[in-house]
């Protein structure tokens, strides 16, 4: 299912991100699905499998008339989209379908078409969580990081560094929800949410969408968009904890560790060997978290390496391009878009283009710390 | 009588919520390899026995780690509230808040010694931790 043999050959946004009141959640899909098609060069009639998360995959592919005969519902979050490639590659490898629709919309900030969220007071959460005012995300999320922060010598202040860092990539991108400069003493000084952290270490919330067509090498040569393929070239994935409080370690998630090194290890490639990074962030912590998991970074050098520079631009490795989370665009489940800024990049499309990007590593997170997803993708087999 | 989202009992964890109902707390300890597990589950995730006991804990802790909520939902009144991961002594992490101490970070510290505290939310009590100085 690796080593270049499907490579994503249709990768677009909606039109518009960010406060969308005059779309649904089925038209953010639908819309991001056919501006997918057509920037690989095909139709719906072209696709015989489907996959999304959020709803029934098959509310998308009805309404675009396609007649699917591969289904993957695979509902675990924010990265639900890492799994669906990596599963759209094994169908594609095993014969189980041709091209491959990955569909993303959500009116996360405008709740268009969208079911109102209720937990359910006898679920793990509901039990064990939503009862001590661990509802919203941003109070959940965030739980363990101060015994990850204490556990190393670090503080605040390195969230702080993260946001600021990623500011640089989304200066001036009128597609990027936070798109100015921002000092990590204005961070620090912006409106607490959950101690420690404050607005801008949080995502923005907005509505959007996009989407992914996936097929096979062979089959991508022939298309017009051939010399624009990406190549996924390893995958992983990884079930974590349902309740944030049992993590095995609140300094480091194993999932993390299971996903990303097995998207390494099927690649066959090192550490050395990536150019740029995507890294699901939610939150500003989930990047420390993936640096120093996924073994770009020492346990305990994340937050030197990204207050030296190390993410920026110009850095060693440039992470989260796009401005990532905190910055571009988050619907709900960012995952999506982290791939989206990942292609951008390979094909030499993105707005802040990062010169000679070859290999680049998404590693997604979703529900929390319920689940990891990771991706190896090149612009060459 | 604290305000809040009511948890609902499923049968593997209605003991423990009977537990908290009497003002203790009990866990299920496994018998082969002596470990409590939180939250209750039907076989030990250690070494997966499905022969558990319920066993009475000691209601102390050390914080583990914590946010302080500064945008609660509606159903919280508002206040400001900590939101806490603690380690129990006897080994499992559970999350709680924090109550008998200031909001504020300079109050707390990691590793701090807790103990446990009952508060009513509609027909459930919930075990609520309080500095063990405190709570002594
Ligand atoms: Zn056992």
């Amino acid at each position: 299912m690796h080593g270049g043999n499907v490579a994503i050959v249709g990768a677009a946004e909606t039109r518009d991100l960010g406060t969308l009141p005059d779309r649904s959640v089925l038209q953010l899909h639908t819309e991001a699905a056919m501006r997918a098609l057509s920037d690989a060069g095909l139709g719906p009639d072209d696709v015989d499998g489907i996959a999304n998360d959020g709803m029934p995959p098959f509310d998308v592919s009805h309404y675009l008339g396609i007649r699917p005969r591969w289904i993957d519902g695979t509902s675990v979050g924010g990265c639900s989209f890492m799994l669906h490639v990596r599963h759209a590659a094994a169908a594609i490898a095993a014969g189980a379908a041709n091209v491959v629709l990955i569909t993303h919309g959500e009116s996360g900030r405008s709740g268009v078409g969208t079911r109102p969220w209720a937990p359910d007071p006898a679920s793990l959460s509901g039990q064990f969580e939503q009862p001590f005012g661990a509802g919203a995300p941003f109070a959940t999320f965030t739980t363990p990081v101060l015994a990850f922060l204490e556990e190393r010598g670090m503080t605040r202040r390195d969230l702080a560094e993260v946001v600021a860092a990623q500011r640089e990539w989304s200066d001036g991108n009128p597609r990027a929800a936070r798109n100015r400069r921002i000092s990590a003493d204005d961070v620090l000084a912006a409106r607490e949410i959950a101690y420690p952290f404050t607005r801008d270490m949080c995502c923005v919330v907005t509505d959007g969408g996009g989407a992914l067509v996936m097929t096979s090498a062979e089959r991508a040569r022939d298309l017009p968009s051939a010399d624009r393929a990406v190549h996924l070239l390893g995958s992983g994935e990884a079930g974590g904890t349902p309740i944030v409080s049992q993590m095995d370690d609140l300094g480091s998630f194993g999932a993390f560790r299971t996903a990303c090194g097995e998207a390494l290890r099927t690649a066959g490639i090192t550490h050395a060997d990536v150019d740029h990074v995507m890294f699901y962030d939610a939150f500003a912590h989930l990047p420390l978290y993936m640096l120093e998991d996924s073994g770009f970074v020492g346990r305990g050098e994340s937050g030197a390496f990204v207050a030296d520079g190390g993410t920026r631009p110009g850095g060693a490795l440039p992470m989260n391009t796009n401005g990532g989370g905190l910055s571009y665009t988050h619907t709900g489940k960012y995952g999506m878009f982290a791939i989206q800024e990942a292609v951008r990049q390979l094909r030499g499309e993105a707005f802040r283009q990062v010169p000679g990007v070859e290999v680049s590593v998404v590693q997604g997170v979703g529900m929390m710390f319920g689940a990891a997803g990771a991706l190896v993708l090149g612009n060459r087999t | 009588m604290s305000s809040g989202p009511v948890p609902s009992p499923t049968p593997e964890t209605a003991p423990f919520w009977e537990s908290t109902r009497a003002r203790a707390m009990r866990l299920p300890h496994c018998t082969p390899c002596g470990r409590p597990h939180f939250y209750p589950r039907s076989y030990c995730p250690f070494c997966h026995s499905a022969e558990l006991e319920w066993r009475e804990v000691s209601g102390r802790a050390t914080l583990a780690s914590y946010v302080i909520n500064r945008r609660p939902g509606p159903a919280f009144e508002g206040a400001s509230q900590i939101i806490a991961l603690v380690r129990l002594a006897e080994g499992p992490r559970m999350m709680t808040n924090l109550v008998e101490v200031e909001t504020d970070p300079v109050s707390l510290r990691l590793g701090m010694p807790l103990r446990v505290r009952y508060s009513e939310r509609g027909d459930q009590v919930l075990p609520l931790f309080a500095p063990a100085e405190v709570a002594a």
